[in-house]
């Protein structure tokens, strides 16, 4: 078993890195022809930077645009953050200090993180609207996201595994050493869900994490009178006449 | 057509139910091979239109940025589903926005993607077939391109990159639609929207001038062609003889004469309206707007002014220096773009709007006004979607809602704001923008402005308004039509220039 998990690990990181990595060089390779930022936009890279900013951070359009789903999006996003702080301990002997000053609040974020994931599910399967437009991979990914939690939340609160050795692995994976691994059960789940979330994100929605970045509606300047923008394959048509 | 009702205001503004299908086969009539060959697109929908739509559509991720994050970055969290003005009047649930873009995002992911040749079902991917086809030429035109739901998602997915996206596909296998293509060729064959020819132009802007000289006592020139005039007018050819569009041309005539301005019209580009976007097809939109470059160009001109248009402002604003160097700004060794921007007088902006003109004036102290001439309206401001969430005005963030207000508030002395959430950058298209200003739309049209209907007879029923200005053709255009169908008086909308025609003084020069 931690020797599949190993080989899991393996796969899904490589997946993940190699993936992710694709989906941005083509995002960052790919020209935007037009500028077509949305209006009152910034008129500075400084006025880009804080929008940007605020939709990352605080999710300003969503604020404005629905109220519940920004909360639960909220709750479940800054769960998420805290969490993976907490996380953070598993992976670095000696444990950095504000690692170990999150753990508490980590702990209790994997609860809140788990009543945001259900109430975004009630939200997809209440809704008349959103359900509408919810596809069975959009109830999965947050069945997904809930197993991770509730396997996890389990063996912080009610079945113990054994951290020790959980860390043990897992430093030992990072230098391509296999140790044991404790043989649980909701270990097992926990891992296994956390590697097909590994491996479905550069394929699915979760794209919208690095896509935020790149959306030209949100990260082009409103500079259009003052400076000329031309892509290359628009450039093309100049030298072709005139 | 003509028995086309308005759906009933909703008493309080809730999110209306779904009524799945409620819109299918209602979309425009589809152009023919003349209006399609004229173009340059196949005349009729091709024997392989499958491969090649699919190809078309390769061809576009790899060309716009915008397209190829917005197929990926939705999570489908519902955000937008109620803000766009026609799923409120319609409650077609694939008149939602995130729906639109899915009727697109379906196939991508069935061609683009791995988990959508693998496990299509599961990801909601789809075939490209003739009913999958026949539904995007339905629903992409039933958008206005209007952005509403990009402001509000929180990716800045905008539905209206998706919506020319997929009419440019359409169009490159012939399935366009009339009316735009149509539109389109007029342009390039005659010179403007409206297919008036030169001579019936300089026609009507004489009567122009007899009529102000019969009003105002005053010789208010209309010139055409005019080399080595200053500002070159680009204006949507509606100002030329629709009403009440004319009377916002009579505006800014009046304003140029107060301030000594020398102008001219141009018979080569009387058109500042650009349907190449409306068709999202780059070369269209860049050969309309070359003419603009030409006529300045040939003219001599030293600035370039905009008339009220929203979306002619949008291609101006964000466009023109991009498409023809219409702007500053450009490389010392882009020679394309200095050939014209070394003519053009970069103290000003360039292009400008009509609105940043007259407003600038003010402010210098080079107008007056007798604002009691406008006592008779009492004033509310339309802002128009392309303007709002496409363009600036001026030098700041926002320019584009406080200028024209500025403008209104120098001029009249009753002005009052709609409900708040409907105007501004969250402004609700009129229901006729984006190519859909065709009578074969007409049921669209009518529905798609019942938001903005209904807080327009909110203002009327708390304030007594009788007056709706806008700096838009197409708003102007749309409302004329359809207020009346809403029980308003047609009148009741117009341009900003119309109201400081009302009130300007013009002194003996
Ligand atoms: S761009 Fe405007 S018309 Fe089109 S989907 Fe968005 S809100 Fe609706
Ligand atoms: S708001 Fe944006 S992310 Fe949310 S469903 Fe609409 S398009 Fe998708």
């Amino acid at each position: 078993m931690s020797t599949l998990f190993a080989i899991l690990f393996y796969f899904a990181t490589l997946a993940f890195v190699v993936g992710l990595f694709y989906r941005i060089s083509v995002y960052a390779r790919t020209p935007s022809p037009l500028k077509i930022p949305t209006t009152p936009a910034p008129t500075t890279t400084g006025g880009v930077v804080l929008r940007m900013t605020r939709e990352v951070v605080f999710f300003e359009s969503l604020f404005k645009s629905n109220l519940w789903i920004w909360g639960l999006g909220m709750l479940f996003h800054a769960s998420l953050a805290l969490v993976v702080l907490r996380h953070l301990r598993y992976f670095t002997d000696p444990v950095w200090g504000w690692v170990v000053f999150a753990q508490p609040f980590g702990m209790y974020a994997g609860i809140t993180m788990l009543l945001g994931l259900l109430g975004l599910w009630a939200r997809r399967l209440l809704v008349e609207r959103i359900r509408y437009i919810s596809t069975p991979s959009d109830h999965l990914m947050l069945v997904l996201l809930i197993g991770i939690a509730v396997s996890g939340l389990m063996m912080t609160f009610v079945a113990h595994t054994d951290v020790i050795a959980v860390k043990g692995y897992f430093l030992g994976l990072m230098h391509f050493n296999v140790q044991m691994l404790p043989s649980d059960l909701l270990l097992g789940v926990h891992l296994s869900l956390v590697v097909a979330l590994l491996v479905v994100f550069p394929f699915s929605k979760l794209l919208h994490a690095p896509g935020v970045f790149f959306s030209p509606t949100r990260n082009q300047k409103d500079d259009p009178r003052e400076h000329r923008h031309l892509s290359a394959w628009a450039a093309k048509f100049e030298s072709e006449k005139n | 057509m003509a028995d086309i009702v308005a759906p009933a205001y909703r008493t309080i503004p809730i999110i209306p139910a779904l009524i799945p299908g409620a819109m299918e086969g209602k979309g425009p009539f589809v152009a023919n091979e003349k209006i399609n060959e004229a173009l340059g697109f196949p005349g009729q929908l091709v024997e392989d239109w499958h491969d090649k739509a699919i190809a078309k559509m390769g061809e576009l991720l790899s060309k716009y940025r915008s397209f190829r994050v917005f197929m990926d970055a939705c999570v489908h969290c519902g955000a937008c589903t109620d803000k766009c003005h026609y799923f409120i009047g319609t409650q077609d649930p694939k008149n939602m926005p995130v729906a639109r873009q899915d009727l697109m995002r379906s196939v991508y992911r069935r061609y683009f993607t791995l988990p959508g040749k693998l496990f299509p079902k599961l990801v909601g991917a789809r075939d490209l077939t003739r009913e999958v086809l026949d539904e995007w030429f339905n629903y992409y035109h039933q958008c206005s391109e209007c952005r509403r739901c990009s402001l509000f998602c929180p990716y800045g997915i905008d539905t209206a990159e998706i919506t020319m996206a997929a009419r440019e596909i359409l169009d490159s296998i012939g399935y366009g639609q009339k009316y735009s293509n149509e539109i389109i060729g007029k342009v390039h064959k005659i010179g403007n929207n409206l297919g008036l020819p030169g001579p019936a132009l300089v026609d009507t802007l004489e009567g122009l001038e007899e009529d102000v000289k019969d009003a105002t006592g005053l010789d208010v020139r209309f010139p055409m062609d005019v080399k080595g005039a200053e500002v070159l007018l680009i204006t949507p050819s509606a100002d030329f003889f629709a009403e009440p569009h004319i009377e916002s041309l009579i505006g800014y005539a009046k304003v140029f004469h107060a301030t000594g301005t020398s102008w001219t019209l141009s018979s080569m580009a009387s058109e500042a309206g650009n349907f190449g976007m409306f068709i999202g097809n780059y070369e269209q939109l860049r050969k309309i707007a070359l003419r603009i470059r030409e006529a300045a160009l040939e003219l001599g001109v030293k600035r370039i002014v905009v008339g009220e248009c929203g979306h002619a402002w949008r291609v101006a604003y964000s466009f023109w220096n991009t498409l023809s160097g219409v702007g500053s700004g450009a490389d010392e060794v882009d020679k394309f773009a200095q050939m014209l921007q070394k003519q053009l007088d970069h103290r000003y902006r360039q292009p400008t709007h009509i609105c940043e003109f007259t407003w600038d004036k003010i402010q210098q102290g080079a107008l007056k006004f007798d604002k009691s001439a406008n006592d008779k309206h009492i004033i509310t401001f339309h802002d128009s979607c392309n303007v709002a969430r496409g363009s600036r005005m001026g030098d700041l963030p926002g320019g584009q809602f406080e200028i024209p207000r500025n403008i209104i508030k120098a001029v009249a002395n009753n002005f009052v704001e709609m409900a708040p959430g409907t105007t501004h950058a969250q402004t609700f298209c009129c229901g006729g923008g984006g190519g859909v200003l065709t009578d074969d739309l007409l049921e669209l049209r009518v529905k798609g402005a019942l938001p903005r209907m209904e807080v327009l007879q909110q203002s009327v029923d708390e304030y007594g308004v009788n007056f709706m200005a806008t700096i838009c053709a197409i708003c102007k255009a749309q409302f004329t039509k359809v207020l009346p169908i809403y029980g308003f008086d047609r009148k009741m909308v117009g341009g900003v220039h119309q109201l400081v025609s009302n009130a300007i003084q013009l002194g003996p020069k």
